[in-house]
């Protein structure tokens, strides 16, 4: 490897976008979960909601005030450090990336308001309802985003003659054939880590018999939440590995070490490969890839082989697909169990193993959005623009990269040092106990 | 109009905003932490908190906007500016993300802390600094081409004199509108200790932000002549703000309409800022980048403007319930909601 500015680059957007991916998510998944336990502590007047909607957008404060400032900083660099890729995708892609700071706009405004107006209306409907442009909101910037992603794997709303890039429409550049199937993954699998996250919270607390009758309502709340996400974000996950047999068929193949275009494909499961491309200790589920690809064992699947050396991505994003997938196997296990232990009387889903497999899942999700994107990024390569540009003619030229990625490396470490020692702050001087009794002194919500 | 004029104005009608509401935002942080010095803490923070807990992320958002707002509707700039400003560049965005972040830190994690106040209080007068040599590159001379190599000229920046009254004109309008605002909101809380510190500082910082005006034009006849020539074919412009800032001035001394004085400082600074704006076209970067030649295709030209008017509807509404709710409700601001 080569420390030269593009390899930097790359570097400091891979850090910089990790980075930010986590509280992107978080700023996503978690308005939707306040506004649904808002909505039952209302419809229920059960102070236990209320004041896990409280809690919850308390927190939340302090990881949108992270999120926002990386993802400054990401929009800042993409012209910073891509500027031949913005020259030339802005004239294509720049509609989705102004239509976000218009949903940013929207949701900053009524969190704003949101988070400063509990008690400020008489009929507390008003208040929920104002949940609903934020949920708009962060579905939206997601959205607009994922659009100019997915726009980089499939480009297209444009021609290119003589170097020049000419019939620009920037309607048929955002809804690219990858579109639909990203967002759907994307939105999916942020709300999905969110309920697991919140959930592996509640079920941490009970586990160190500090929990009560609220934890047990909060673990209820965001198990049944995880496991409709989960569930859609699996769906999602097999169209996508559907839209890429068909659309980006060296992307799936590289996460496959599928040489060889077949039908009745094997899915390959971790293992290890050698210079020759022999396999070895791997689990192989005979005919899946094909099943996979397809949705029949016979599915042709197009193999590595077809595309010329210095175009296939690196053969190690495997193992970020299988990481992912795993995870959200597990995550479907483990909350389908706690859910059916939930409706089955005879089992106790409070038990502690269970518990403890609930807080391994919170974690374990977030690393799974993680995997999940570096198998999409680094499974484009060697394109930044697939087809049309190469990652290494967009990069910046300047020679001082290394200094900028030293320093947003210190920037970010101490970000999430500040971040995680605020937030455990804010939640140990106060806890939910305490709080319920002040804040609903008669245990009602009036 | 054409689509560069109109790209140009809404972006430039942005940046005023963001100079505003951020100016606002950065002096806040700069009084409070003086606030905490000289132990007058209890009299202001409350109320300034009031004010920005509310609306720091609404803030940012504008500043967003501004710059991916340029590199849509002018994609060269990215070139130039992203290949050249790497590492001042990086520099204002940590110091933009430390503030942002240690303002939550501080406002909802542990109150008190005197470390995140100083922070925010120093990243509010770093910010507006290095922002503003955005500005400065823009009239030419600090960046350097060759052989389609953009290379930025560190040495020239930092030893012109232009480039540090730029500097020094940020720093202190930022104080000047700061304030200004400041003693509005607290002559509306009622907090009329607050109010007094205030207006102390607004009258304080009035003689400075005039003569670092000045000081930017005798710099800039130094540095651009072309364009110091066109200014003084907008002096009218410029006389208006003059006008205003007395007008502005004057209701501040004699202790009464302090919101149409804060108005008038807006309009003060909405005629230099234009005015500077328009004499600096049609270059964005001189003399490199123009809005004829750098500006996006049509095609998508068109989309972002009709983008544009849609996202403006949806925005106004909400921001009239943002200001609503907490600048004009006399409840709110006095700390009884
Ligand atoms: C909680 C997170 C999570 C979980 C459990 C899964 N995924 Fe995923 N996956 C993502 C989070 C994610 C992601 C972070 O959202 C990605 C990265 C880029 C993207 O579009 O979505 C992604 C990308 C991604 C891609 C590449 C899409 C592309 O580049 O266009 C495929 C093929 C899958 N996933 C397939 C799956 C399958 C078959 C799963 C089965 C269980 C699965 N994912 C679980
Ligand atoms: C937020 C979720 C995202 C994450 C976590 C992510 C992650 C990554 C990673 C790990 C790389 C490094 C790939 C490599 O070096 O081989 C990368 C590259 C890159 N990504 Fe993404 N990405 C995300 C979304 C996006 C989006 C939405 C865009 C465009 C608007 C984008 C633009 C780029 C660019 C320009 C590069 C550098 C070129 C390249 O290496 O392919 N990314 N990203
Ligand atoms: C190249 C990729 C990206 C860029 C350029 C980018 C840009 C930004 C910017 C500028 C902000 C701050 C907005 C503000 O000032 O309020 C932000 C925040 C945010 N971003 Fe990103 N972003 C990227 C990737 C993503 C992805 C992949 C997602 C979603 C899956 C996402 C979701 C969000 C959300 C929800 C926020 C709001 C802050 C929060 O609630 O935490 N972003 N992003």
């Amino acid at each position: 490897m080569e420390f030269d500015s593009v390899m930097l680059s790359r570097l400091l957007t891979a850090t910089t976008l990790l980075f930010h991916v986590i509280f992107a998510t978080i700023g996503v998944g978690v308005p939707i979960m306040i506004a649904i336990a808002e909505f039952l502590g209302i419809k229920r007047k059960d102070p236990h909601y209320l004041l896990l909607a409280r809690r919850w957008a308390r927190g939340y404060t302090i990881t949108v005030a992270v999120g926002v400032v990386t993802g400054t900083a990401i929009a800042l660099q993409l012209s910073l450090l891509w500027p031949s890729f913005m020259q030339v995708a802005g004239q294509v892609i720049a509609l989705p990336l102004f239509m976000e700071t218009f949903a940013f706009f929207f949701e900053a405004i009524f969190l704003g308001i949101y988070l400063y107006t509990w008690d400020r209306f008489k009929n507390r409907w008003m208040h929920f309802l104002l949940t609903i442009p934020i949920v708009l909101g962060s579905f939206m910037s997601a959205f607009f985003i994922t659009t100019v992603n997915a726009f980089m794997n499939t480009p297209q709303g444009f021609e290119i003659v003589n170097g020049e890039t000419v019939n620009i429409d920037p309607l048929a550049a955002m809804f690219n054939p990858a579109t639909p199937v990203k967002v759907f993954h994307v939105v999916a699998s942020s709300y999905m880590t969110i309920a697991l996250i919140l959930a592996a919270i509640a079920a941490f607390t009970l586990l160190r018999n500090k929990g009560s009758i609220y934890h047990k309502k909060a673990l209820r709340l965001t198990m049944i939440s995880a496991l409709i996400f989960t569930a859609a974000t699996t769906f999602a996950g097999d169209l996508s590995a559907k839209f890429l047999a068909e659309n980006q068929p060296e992307k799936l193949a590289a996460a496959e070490w599928h040489f060889e275009t077949e039908t009745n494909a094997d899915l390959v499961m971790f293992g290890t490969i050698d210079e020759n491309g022999e396999i070895s200790n791997a689990i192989r589920i005979p005919s899946a890839l094909s099943f996979l690809a397809g949705n029949s064992f016979d599915t042709e699947v197009i193999g590595l082989n077809e595309f010329p050396e210095d175009e296939r991505p690196p053969l190690w994003i495997h193992y970020m697909f299988d990481l992912m997938v795993s995870i959200g196997m597990y995550s479907l296990f483990i909350s389908g169990l706690f859910v059916l232990f939930m409706i089955v009387k005879r089992f106790n889903e409070w038990n502690k193993p269970l518990l403890w497999g609930i807080v391994a899942s919170g974690p374990l999700a977030m690393l799974a959005v993680e995997f999940g994107w570096i198998y999409a990024e680094v499974g484009r390569q060697p394109w930044i623009l697939r087809g049309y540009m190469k990652v290494g003619e967009a990069a910046t030229t300047s020679t001082d990269v290394g200094v900028a990625l030293a320093l947003f490396i210190g920037l970010y470490a101490f970000l999430a040092f500040f971040c995680v020692t605020v937030l455990i702050k804010m939640f140990k001087n106060k806890p939910a106990e305490a709080e319920l009794e002040q804040r609903f002194p008669k245990g009602t919500i009036d | 109009m054409s689509l560069e004029i109109v790209g140009i104005t809404v972006l430039w009608t942005f940046l005023y905003g963001y100079l505003i509401v951020a100016s606002i935002d950065f002096g806040a942080g700069f009084f409070a932490y003086y606030a905490r010095v000289s132990k007058q803490e209890h009299i202001m923070s409350k109320l300034i908190s009031r004010y920005l807990s509310p609306v720091w992320e609404v803030t940012n958002v504008f500043f967003v906007f501004f710059f991916v707002g340029l590199v849509g509707f002018y994609p060269d700039t990215a070139y130039y500016y992203g290949t050249a400003l790497l590492i001042p560049g990086s520099i204002a965005i940590i110091l933009l993300a430390i503030r942002g972040s240690f303002y939550a830190f501080g406002n909802y994690g542990s109150k008190n802390s005197s470390f995140y106040l100083f922070l925010y209080g120093a990243t509010g007068l770093l910010i507006p600094a290095s922002l503003s040599t955005a500005l400065t590159i823009s009239e030419g001379g600090f960046l350097d081409v060759k052989n389609d190599n953009v290379v930025f000229l560190a040495q020239e920046l930092f030893t012109s004199p232009y480039s540090w009254s730029v500097v020094v004109l940020a720093i202190v309008s930022v104080l000047y509108i700061s304030a200004s605002f400041l003693t509005f909101y607290a002559d509306r809380a009622e907090d009329s200790q607050s109010r007094s510190i205030m207006r102390k500082f607004s009258l304080f910082w009035s003689a400075p932000t005039i003569l670092a005006s000045l000081m930017v034009f005798v710099a800039l006849r130094e540095h651009n002549p072309v364009h110091f020539e066109k200014m003084l074919g907008l002096w009218w412009m410029f006389a208006l703000s003059l006008l205003f800032f007395f007008i502005a001035v004057w209701f501040v001394y004699q202790q009464k309409n302090y919101g149409i004085a804060f108005i008038m400082v807006m309009l003060q600074f909405f005629f230099a800022f234009f005015g500077y704006g328009a004499s600096h076209l049609p270059y964005i970067l001189y003399p490199y980048i123009t809005i004829q030649g750098s500006v996006v295709n049509e095609a998508m030209g068109t989309a972002l403007v009709i983008v544009f008017i849609a996202g403006f509807l949806l925005l106004i509404p909400s921001l009239f319930l943002l200001m609503r709710l907490f600048l004009f409700d006399a409840d709110y601001i006095k700390g009884k909601k």
